[in-house]
């Protein structure tokens, strides 16, 4: 009796094991299903590289989204990416132990903020902001400062556990050979976590290309290339949430396809993500 | 004794001395490597720029909020006319409350599997391993347009608070099966042998040794979930719907407070209700991470006596 209830339970717990198995398989039947059969009819090459979004005259290209993303998640990146590291230098070598306990919750808060808050945020404050300064309101430039932000915590928090995994010895000896404390950290400790680092960035891009609701609020949701950074963009993410409500047949067809798009733009970053970390791992 | 203390006297100058040396070879380093110093200030800078920005937005959201924070906000009933937030923060609690009801036993349960049970190198472990990394990867409006398909959808439910709780249930299920497993794994394996050797089957062992002692760190993980639920607008758009009423069943269309404010913005009338909202959204978040960061100090302090 005991026996058999032991074994039951085994069974049981497997199976909450495979649930993970099951959600992502599901996920991705359901997601091709839904959106790859639009991205057939109308044509991959015009989905993909058609310049104008006019789901009225049938016209989906969502080359646009595309590169709006790619412009957001580059220019979060330009913002985001000096900053995190330097402060998970800082963390890591430079703090204090008292202001450690102050700071490292703060980030991890960071990380915490629901993303439309972000996105409030950014509408009430930064787009008025550069609206006053140089005239771009709801643009490029307003939601790559807002991914910037929002991708801060992401890359503090990995690039930091980089920084700590590199022995003290690589540290001791820079200072040993008359280097100074900043010479030893970026000469000698960073290239050495540099493995990690990158998987924080690749990480942070995942972030970043999958963000909504902050994007929304901010990026002012033109359906066209930008031409520069004080436009206004629209991101796949934002495609999908901005007509997903009322649209109906084909239209709909084409955002799920649309995210469609950005799933596989998330699978090769995953990817590219567990390959560097295995790669940091065998050194 | 006298002469002890003399020799201490002179241990600790010329102690003395040699910080007062160390100290100017490390003058002349820095006066040769200016660089240095810039590099120093721009880290410094960095720090205080990721500090000031959090200490900006909630500051800033505060100020301008509370004073928006009108009793009328809190009425029992919405109408298009007071826009209360009240419906939406008791379907913020419910959503929260299904959410965790659904994946806590099985995300537990999944960890248990991997900790506990399966042998070393399980193929059926790394699969897991994979697809948990690959869950907690896909950005939620993803999450939103497959509960939109399946559940909304294939399953029939229209957009009902079920939809979106099991949505929610899988995009947190790695938060939770993640922090079970370190939790688990951090139990000693003098327990599990004590309970063993005791004569204490499997079961019996995980169910009455090993999960207790592991409860503050599932905790963790599950407050950050809770932090998660609380803050997702994008995935539940699409499942749960945007009525601004309690529903009386979960098969009903329901708005947690992150989708109400959405909505608000949306609407663009409203702007002093979205402060409202914002606030009431960060005083949330402030508030479970505050609980986490308790679990977790009760952890470490288990683990300190030990």
């Amino acid at each position: 009796m005991n026996k058999l209830k032991e074994k039951i339970m085994q069974v049981v717990f497997a199976m909450c094991a495979c649930a993970s198995i099951l959600s992502v398989a599901l996920i991705c039947l359901f997601m091709l299903t839904g959106g790859v059969p639009a991205m057939l009819e109308i044509g991959i090459g015009n989905f993909l590289g058609g310049t104008s979004w006019k789901p009225l005259e049938g016209l989906f290209g969502i080359l646009p989204m595309i590169i709006g993303s790619v412009y957001v998640t580059a220019g979060a990146l330009i913002i985001g990416v000096p900053i995190g590291l330097l402060c998970a230098v800082f963390l890591a070598r430079f703090c204090p132990k008292k202001a450690y306990k102050v700071i490292k919750p703060a980030v991890e808060l960071l990380a915490g903020i629901p993303s439309i808050v972000y996105g409030f945020f950014g509408l009430v404050v930064i787009v008025p902001f550069l609206r006053d300064t140089i005239g771009a309101g709801k643009s490029v430039l307003a939601a790559s400062i807002i991914l910037g932000i929002m991708v801060l915590p992401t890359i503090i928090s990995v690039s930091e556990s980089a920084i700590r995994a590199v022995p003290d010895s690589y540290y001791e000896g820079a200072l040993a050979l008359g280097a100074t404390k900043e010479r030893s950290i970026f000469r000698a400790v960073l290239p050495a976590a540099r493995s990690g680092i990158m998987a924080g960035v690749v990480l942070g891009i995942g972030r970043v290309i999958g963000e909504t609701m902050a994007v929304v609020m901010v990026a002012g949701n033109q359906a066209i290339i930008p031409g520069g950074i004080t436009e206004g963009v629209r991101t796949l993410t934002a495609n999908v949430v901005l007509e997903m409500a009322y649209a109906e047949g084909r239209h709909q067809e084409a955002l799920i396809a649309t995210a469609v798009v950005l799933f596989v733009f998330i699978l090769m970053i995953n990817l590219c993500f567990s390959l560097i970390k295995r790669k940091g791992g065998d050194k | 004794m006298k002469k002890s203390k003399a020799v201490n006297q002179k241990r600790a100058t010329n102690q003395n001395k040699l910080i007062q040396i160390f100290a100017r070879i490390k003058a002349r380093m820095y006066e040769k490597h200016v660089g240095s110093k810039i590099i120093r200030g721009m880290v410094w800078f960095s720090a205080a720029i990721t500090v000031g920005i959090l200490a900006f937005i909630i500051l800033y959201i505060l100020v301008k909020g509370i004073p928006n924070l009108t009793p009328e906000l809190f009425e029992w009933k919405s109408t298009t006319k007071n826009q209360s937030m009240m419906p939406s923060i008791v379907n913020t609690l419910l959503m929260t409350v299904f959410t965790l009801i659904i994946a806590i036993p099985i995300g537990v349960g999944a960890a248990i599997y991997m900790v506990e049970y399966a042998k070393r190198g399980s193929k059926l472990v790394s699969i897991v391993r994979i697809t948990t990394e690959t869950l907690s990867g896909i950005p939620s409006i993803v999450y939103g347009l497959f509960g939109y398909l399946f559940f909304v959808l294939a399953c029939g439910w229209k957009y009902s608070m079920l939809a979106g709780a099991l949505t929610l249930a899988i995009m947190i299920l790695p938060i939770i099966i993640r922090t079970t497993e370190e939790a688990l794994m951090a139990v000693p394996d003098s327990f599990r042998e004590g309970s063993f050797g005791l004569g204490a089957g499997k079961l019996r062992t995980v169910f009455l040794i090993v999960l207790p002692d592991a409860i503050p760190g599932i905790l963790s993980g599950v407050t950050l979930a809770i932090g998660r639920i609380v803050g997702e607008t994008a995935a539940l758009i699409f499942t749960a719907g945007t009525v601004a009423k309690v529903p009386s069943s979960v098969f009903n269309s329901t708005s947690t407070l992150a989708v109400h404010m959405y909505v608000l913005l949306n609407e663009g009338l409203h702007t002093e209700k979205a402060y409202a909202t914002a606030v009431i959204l960060l005083l949330v978040v402030l508030f479970i991470n505050g609980i986490s960061k308790f679990a977790v100090s009760r952890l470490t302090r288990n683990r300190g006596e030990q």
